[in-house]
């Protein structure tokens, strides 16, 4: 199973290096990958349905409880077979709709990668390997929006794609290691089994909280939408393959997996109707302010992603049943939607719907596509759309609470949506062909193949429930922790309560069809809301954020050396000064001092001599030697009190600093501006205050009682273990030889910075350039 | 730049001494003050020196290669004497592994030499890399 996980990876390898030749005629070739990763993964579907899950586990990291676990059970495959299947139908598709492009092989190597990443995601158990998968398909995913990255626009949106999904990501890490820490495990598998002490730990809450924003950052549940219409920015199979029928369900699919461990409570449930509710009537009322072909699918997509966290909240039997074949439903019809979509654009350029019609004239197994999709959508028998609606309204009906409310919320989003398939999926192929579009040419088979299979299996489904009742939508309920023994798929349930709504709905929304037509005046009136849409306050939040952080930063680092040394100065005072302050115990002792020798009186006054002069000093060069002074006979402390290596080093280093200062005071003027009276004043009490704490310190460590343990363990082990007899050497090069190696790498890194830093001379135009900016 | 000629003269008879004095702290840094990294500021201090009196195209003439090319060489051969009880021994990265019996002048052998000498390297490298850098930009 691992290996079917990794084929999309290493396909994506492969085109690395062997890209050309699928640039060409062999795109086609492509597809074989999907496809026959279709055929393994339908070879499970015997097993599962017999109730069997398989669990296969290869170890990772075994230390940390994180290891490569999958699961295939009903809900795993379900996604597998709606990623693999739509993936290879995709990957058909695209060798038509991209054919010739520049960036053919780098694309099929994206979506390779995501197909592997999403396939990995559904089929983990381990939630450290769930969480690697999830931000995979965001990071192929952002590829993939911002594949015309010479479009600013497009690269923008993968951006607020990445941004969005990407916390949504380490929702899902913090979650993880949540849950990890109530259960001790990261199994899904075994969390199944301590649900009751999960539900009454005191994090449940934050736990479900982690949980929600990475499904609702995923599924593009509101207020977290936006990013879904700007992801429509994509190429259209990356809009059919992630942003309507795989990745975007993601979010649901991880709902749906934690149902059995989190759900059950009024949190999981109420939250989940909430927010469900809300997003799916709010972006299926958005659909009626779209022109863009894609606009339209996308917000429609938003509404049926909302659908699905709704059922999944409902919390019934009924429900889980009406969300697994609503997860088909609309796998299948919106696949066919922007499929078609893709063909009108790829045809004649444009996705405005206000200019589209008649297509049919030209592409009648397009229009033929269309037409079932918009009935599927519409929930009209006979497709599969109409038992998804049916079982939806009825899980609704026998809701425990506020039926009337959330009745009234689904049948209006149903309504809304039957608009919107209908605008998307029969609008373009009725009415007169406009003149303009009369010479537009017909798409070839491979264009129009995927979208006619997956409307025809929308008919059939719907025909022929039983084909897909006991083999896939069974084992995604039992999944999902309710019982399966009294269903039965049918499409005709009798004349009830629910067929009424039905016909309310179609009517209802036949006639919102013909009355209001999809104009650029309502796209307008709708704009005119933008500035309190969610998006608009996540941007101006950014905004804010970026210009704290230009405030923060130019604050701070200013570009003037003195202020940082002054900085770091006056913050270690601070911190290190309260905690001293009241709390030095040090007794200097004048009769435990040794007899001061005439060496010391005579490096005492040199010393201070040297610091005299450096501050008195009205040039650059000579305040550097009068520095290099000071050290020199800081040196030679060391060397009375016997510390002759660190004599040496400083000795060296002191020689060398001053060497560079010259260097780059050299060719510098002489002092042009001193800094004035106050600030001498202000940094001259500063230096001082400090020099006081440090001594302070100083006196303070020597009065307190000191471990001796390690510097005894150095001195008896250096010679025995490691043959030194210099104690200091010995450290660096063997006791802490790993620091040493480390703090070489880092002095190499220095010098290569200073080296780029010097020899990169930018050139006038691009300094002034980077200045702009 | 205007030198005397006594400090030219005396730079081309310092810095070999003080080549050999730097290898000189570097080897006996395992038993008495020393090692790799005054070593190679000593020798760093040296090239500096000679450049100073020189000119620095001189100096970098007599080095052949770029300063730099040592930063590489020298971690590599501090990474590697790490490595070293890892691959012939089956020790833990950085255990010291040392000869049974003396060699002359240098006493007992161990991987810490290289290691040391490896340091030397690095220090060389970053101290000339920066000094003439920056003095040629100046």
């Amino acid at each position: 199973m691992l290996t079917a996980i990794l084929t999309g990876f290493l396909f994506s390898i492969f085109l690395v290096f062997a890209g050309k030749l699928f640039k060409g005629k062999l795109s086609l070739l492509a597809s074989f990958v999907p496809l026959s990763l279709f055929v393994y993964f339908s070879q499970f579907i015997i097993p599962v349905s017999n109730g069997e899950v398989i669990l296969k586990s290869y170890e990772w990291i075994p230390s940390f409880g994180v290891d490569l676990g999958f699961k295939l059970d009903g809900l795993a495959l379900l996604f597998t077979l709606l990623i693999t299947g739509i993936g290879f139908l995709v990957f058909f598709y695209t060798s038509s709709y991209l054919k010739g492009h520049q960036y053919l092989d780098r694309f099929y190597g994206y979506l390779a990668s995501f197909m592997a990443a999403m396939l990995g995601l559904v089929l983990s158990d381990n939630m450290i390997t769930l969480f690697v998968f999830w931000e995979l398909t965001s990071i192929s995913s952002f590829f993939l929006i911002g594949f015309n990255n010479t479009n600013p626009a497009s690269r923008a949106s993968a951006l607020t794609a990445l941004g969005i999904t990407g916390i949504g990501g380490l929702f899902l890490l913090a979650g993880a290691l949540l849950l990890n820490n109530m259960t001790g495990t990261y199994a899904i598998s075994e969390m199944l089994n301590m649900r009751e002490s999960i539900i009454g730990n005191e994090y449940y809450f934050l736990a479900v909280l982690l949980i929600f924003g990475a499904a609702f950052t995923k599924s593009a549940q509101f207020p977290f939408h936006f990013w879904l219409p700007g992801a429509m920015k994509a190429p259209t199979p990356v809009s059919t393959y992630l942003h309507s029928a795989t990745m975007v369900k993601a979010g649901v699919y991880l709902l749906m997996r934690f149902t059995p461990v989190l759900g059950g409570e009024d949190l999981w449930n109420i939250s989940l109707i909430a927010v469900g509710g809300v997003t799916m009537l709010y972006s299926a009322v958005h659909t009626l302010f779209r022109t863009d072909l894609k606009g339209i699918l996308a917000y429609s997509t938003i509404s049926a992603l909302g659908i699905l966290v709704f059922l999944t909240g409902l919390g019934t039997q009924e429900a889980f049943l009406a969300a697994a074949v609503f997860i088909i439903v609309h796998a299948l019809y919106k696949a066919t939607l922007f499929l078609v979509t893709g063909i009108i654009d790829h045809q004649t350029h444009t996705r405005d719907v206000t200019k589209l019609a008649g297509l049919n004239k030209i592409m009648l197994p397009v229009g033929i596509a269309g037409i079932l999709a918009a009935i599927s959508s519409a929930g009209i028998p006979p497709t599969i759309g109409f038992l998804g609606k049916e079982l939806t309204y009825e899980a609704t009906l026998h809701s425990e609470t506020l039926v009337i409310i959330l009745i009234i919320a689904i049948v209006l989003t149903k309504i809304l949506l039957l608009y919107a398939g209908f605008v998307a999926g029969i609008k373009p192929f009725t009415g007169k062909l406009p003149d303009e579009y009369a010479n537009v040419r017909k798409p070839g088979f491979i264009l129009w193949f995927p979208p006619v299979l997956l409307a025809f299996l929308g008919v059939i489904f719907g025909v022929a429930p039983f084909l897909i009742e006991s083999s896939i939508i069974k084992p995604v309920v039992a999944a999902m922790g309710a019982d399966i023994s009294d269903i039965h798929l049918a499409l005709w349930h009798g004349f009830n309560l629910v067929f009424i709504f039905s016909l309310i709905t179609i009517a209802t929304g036949i006639a919102i069809y013909f009355f209001i037509k999809p104009s650029a005046k309502l796209e307008a009136r709708a704009a005119r809301f933008d500035s309190i849409s969610p998006e608009t306050i996540l941007r101006n939040f950014n905004k804010l954020f970026v210009d704290i952080s230009y405030f923060w930063t130019g604050f701070f680092q200013n570009g003037y050396l003195r202020n940082y040394i002054s900085i770091i100065i006056l913050f270690l005072v601070v911190l290190v000064g309260y905690i001293l302050i009241g709390n030095t115990n040090f007794v200097i002792d004048y009769h435990s001092f040794s007899k001061l020798t005439i060496y010391e009186i005579i490096i005492t006054l040199i010393l201070i001599g040297g610091i005299f002069y450096t501050v008195f000093t009205q040039s650059r060069l000579s305040a550097v030697v009068g520095m290099g002074v000071v050290g020199l006979a800081i040196c030679l402390i060391f060397v009375i009190y016997s510390a002759p290596d660190l004599a040496m080093t400083q000795f060296s280093i002191d020689t060398l600093t001053v060497i560079l200062f010259v260097l780059v005071l050299y060719k510098l003027p002489k002092y042009l501006k001193l800094s004035d009276y106050k600030t001498r004043i202000r940094d001259g009490i500063l230096s001082a205050i400090f020099g006081t704490l440090i001594t302070t310190l100083a006196l303070e460590v020597l009065s307190e009682p000191v471990n001796k343990d390690i510097s005894e363990f150095y001195a008896q082990n250096a010679y025995l273990e490691a043959h030194g007899k210099n104690v200091v050497n010995v450290i660096l090069v063997d006791f802490r030889g790993a620091d040493t190696l480390i703090e070489i790498s880092v002095l190499s890194i220095a010098a290569v910075g200073v080296f780029g830093l010097m020899k990169l001379r930018l050139k006038m135009a691009d300094r002034k350039r980077y200045q702009d900016k | 730049m205007r030198t005397t000629i006594i400090l030219k003269t005396a730079s081309n008879y310092l810095l070999p001494v003080l080549l050999v004095f730097s290898v000189f702290i570097l080897l006996r840094g395992h038993y008495l003050p020393g090692g790799g990294f005054v070593g190679g500021l000593i020798a760093a201090i040296a090239f500096i020196l000679h450049a100073f009196a020189n000119g620095l195209p001189n100096t970098k003439e007599l080095l052949v290669i770029h300063p730099g090319f040592l930063i590489p060489v020298g971690l590599s051969i501090s990474f590697l004497s790490g490595l070293a009880p890892v691959l012939f021994t089956d020790m833990p990265f950085m255990t010291g592994l040392w000869s049974h019996d003396p060699v002359a002048i240098l006493g007992y052998v161990g991987s810490a030499l290289f290691f040391d000498i490896g340091v030397y390297l690095v220090v060389v490298g970053v101290t000339l890399t920066i000094i003439f850098t920056i003095s040629e930009s100046a």
